[in-house]
């Protein structure tokens, strides 16, 4: 009954005072809506990497030369096609090995002209990448070994140079080199500005050509099973050794790089929340600032509570329950707010891709109550403690 | 009735002072008296002399300097906080000379506020104030907020307030205070209703007809009884 009676007060206080309880509840309400907006982008951009990574192909391993991390300088590759059967036949999964040499170059199709990322591959490429081709075909390892300048297009670079026509059998130029499309890729997406849509395939030997170069970046491999990716990342790396003892090598798994960028965007996304959070706190601090004054103001209606039995842990319920009431309807304005705002995100400007998981408005509302259970009991004491012949004195 | 059973207060060379500026302002220097249940006493006496200071202290408000207080019996110097609001809820009714209503809240709800610390239900709680307004003759302003009330018609509520929890002792500091001589008639002739009906009533006026109708008069003068 007294609590029933605690929140009635509590409600028709806040009523009362309409703006300003409005007012004190925009720090919460930014708070909590800007927790949630980040946490909604950092979720969706985990899910997003994890679905390039994944899209990527299955049980891949990665070999790069140099040591695989962030703000090591990037060491030139001494790799070449015949280390990449050398390894091929090492790991016992001779012609599954993948090579890559890109480059950016201007790709002309009559007068329309596109930049696209041009790589210089094998013909393992569609099986190691899991890479499907839409219409013709993808080169083969004879097209590799007579450096034949045949090409295969993105889709989104197919649409910009052909728009609508047919691309098989045409010519294109790349860097200036006549090439002929003989394959168009699946459409597969793009993500965070980077439009995989846009590539253009072409011999690794074409490419080296092409860029003036003898060497490739970097080898793929397709391990036979999941569980295998470790053994072959050991023998691979084992073969390299005994070729270039004097340079490092770095294998990495689909696995090794999906921990890695998880923990890298988990990471990003707690700092971000923890930096909007504080506005929560200081939405807390506006809170307990404006219980003060509102404690104040009705000094007498608490030195009046007292004189006919209230007792403290009365009042003080009164209050703290004023403050959660305060900081819990800023927590649920947010937490719209910021659902709001997310789906919004994702629609309008789809680079963003926003994920609202269950736990954050939840977790989102908690905290907001918990801020006004915080930063009222401050206020509400001071309420309770009131002597009530000097606060009825009050004018 | 007067004197039957245990006096309903009793103090016992009672002091209360005030520490102002590092000076102990004495308010009540020595005061003994003892209101008998069904009393009804007129406490008169100049601006200044601790009237209400006396008042707040036989309504367990506030606890004596150094001497013995006993409300319902009860030494007020071994109550803590809120034992003592739980004296003030079951024993004493408080009329204040400026009403003390609480704005914005309609007179039943006003009246029936001491019932909610005594953790009566809502729709009890309506009831019994419905039935203390009717008493003091206000069955017709139930909804009314204080401010769509006139002077007189507030303080009848806030005596219904005082009475809805069938106090002992109903304490009036300047009822009339605020009031021109008619109401202030209307209200002096609702306490001595109550007070035939067994409540021991204690007021403090400057109005001496009024304190003439008192059974006994007590006169305060510099924190001391004459
Ligand atoms: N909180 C306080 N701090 C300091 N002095 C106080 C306090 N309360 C009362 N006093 C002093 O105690 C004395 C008695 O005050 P009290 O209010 O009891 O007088 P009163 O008889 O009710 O006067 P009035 O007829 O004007 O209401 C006064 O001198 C007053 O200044
Ligand atoms: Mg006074």
């Amino acid at each position: 009954m007294r609590l029933a009676e605690a929140w009635r007060v509590a409600v028709t206080a806040l009523r009362a005072n309409r703006l300003r309880s409005l007012l004190t509840m925009l720090g919460v309400i930014i708070g909590v809506a800007s927790v949630v907006v980040l946490i909604a982008i950092g979720t969706g951009a985990q899910r997003e990497v994890e679905a390039q990574v994944e899209g990527l192909g299955s049980n891949l391993v990665l070999v790069v030369p140099g040591q695989l991390e962030l703000g090591s300088a990037p060491s030139r590759s001494p790799l070449d096609l015949d280390d990449a059967e050398d390894v091929g036949r090492a790991v016992g999964q001779p012609g599954r090995v993948a090579v890559t040499l890109a480059g950016g170059e201007t790709v002309r199709f009559g007068a329309r002209s596109s930049f696209a990322t041009v790589n210089g591959t094998n013909a393992a490429v569609p099986d190691v990448f899991s890479r499907a081709v839409a219409r013709g075909e993808y080169f083969r390892d004879s097209d590799v070994d007579t450096r034949r300048r045949v090409a295969v297009l993105g889709s989104s670079l197919v649409r910009d140079l052909f728009d609508g026509a047919d691309p098989l059998g045409r010519q294109v130029t790349i860097g200036g080199v006549r090439f002929r499309v003989i394959g168009v890729f699946e459409e597969v997406g793009s993500a965070f500005g980077v439009d995989s849509d846009r590539d253009v395939h072409i011999p690794v030997t074409a490419a080296q050509r092409l860029f003036s170069d003898d060497r490739v970046d970097a080898l793929a491999i397709k391990a036979p099973t999941a569980d295998s990716t470790g053994r072959v990342s050991d023998e691979a790396l084992a073969a390299l050794a005994d070729a270039y003892p004097d340079q490092e090598f770095s294998a990495v798994t689909q696995d090794q790089i999906l921990g890695t960028l998880g923990r890298i965007l988990g990471l990003l996304t707690s700092v971000l929340a923890a930096i909007a959070a504080i506005s929560l706190v200081v939405g807390g601090v506006g809170v307990s600032n404006i219980m003060l004054v509102s404690v104040r103001e009705r000094t007498r209606e608490i030195g009046l509570r007292k004189a006919v039995g209230a007792r403290q842990r009365d009042v003080l319920l009164q209050f703290l329950l004023e403050a959660v009431l305060l900081t819990s309807l800023g927590g649920v304005i947010g937490i719209a707010l910021g659902v709001g705002g997310s789906l919004a995100l994702t629609t309008v400007v789809d680079q963003v891709p926003a994920v609202i998981t269950w736990w954050s408005p939840a977790l989102a509302f908690g905290v907001s109550a918990a801020v006004g259970l915080f930063f009222g009991v401050v206020p509400a004491r001071r309420a309770g403690r009131l002597d009530p012949v000097v606060a009825l004195r009050q004018e | 009735m007067t004197a039957a059973g245990p006096p309903a207060l009793e103090a016992v060379d009672v002091t209360r002072s005030y520490p102002l500026d590092g000076v102990e302002v004495q308010a009540l220097r020595g005061v003994s008296l003892t209101i008998a249940q069904g009393d009804y006493v007129a406490v008169v006496g100049p601006s200044g002399s601790g009237k209400s200071t006396l008042m707040h202290l036989l309504g367990a408000l506030d606890k004596p300097t150094s001497g013995v207080l006993r409300v319902a019996g009860r030494d007020v110097a071994e109550l803590g906080d809120d034992e003592l609001a739980q004296v003030r809820n079951a024993t004493i009714g408080f009329v204040f000379q400026a009403f003390q209503l609480l704005a914005r809240t309609s007179a039943v709800d006003n009246v029936g506020m001491p019932l909610v610390y005594r953790g009566v239900r809502r729709s009890e709680r309506r009831a019994r104030a419905k039935a203390a307004l009717e008493r003091v003759g206000m069955a017709h302003r139930l909804d009314h907020t204080p401010n769509q009330l006139s002077g007189g018609e507030q303080q009848r509520v806030a005596i219904a307030r005082a009475l809805v929890g069938d106090p002992e002792v109903l304490l009036a500091d300047e009822p009339t205070g605020n009031l021109d001589t008619k109401t202030g008639d209307d209200v002096m002739a609702l306490l001595e209703d109550l007070n035939a009906t067994g409540v021991a009533v204690v007021l403090v006026t400057h109005d001496l007809e009024v304190a003439a109708r008192a059974r006994r008069q007590i006169r305060v003068r510099d924190g001391l009884l004459e």
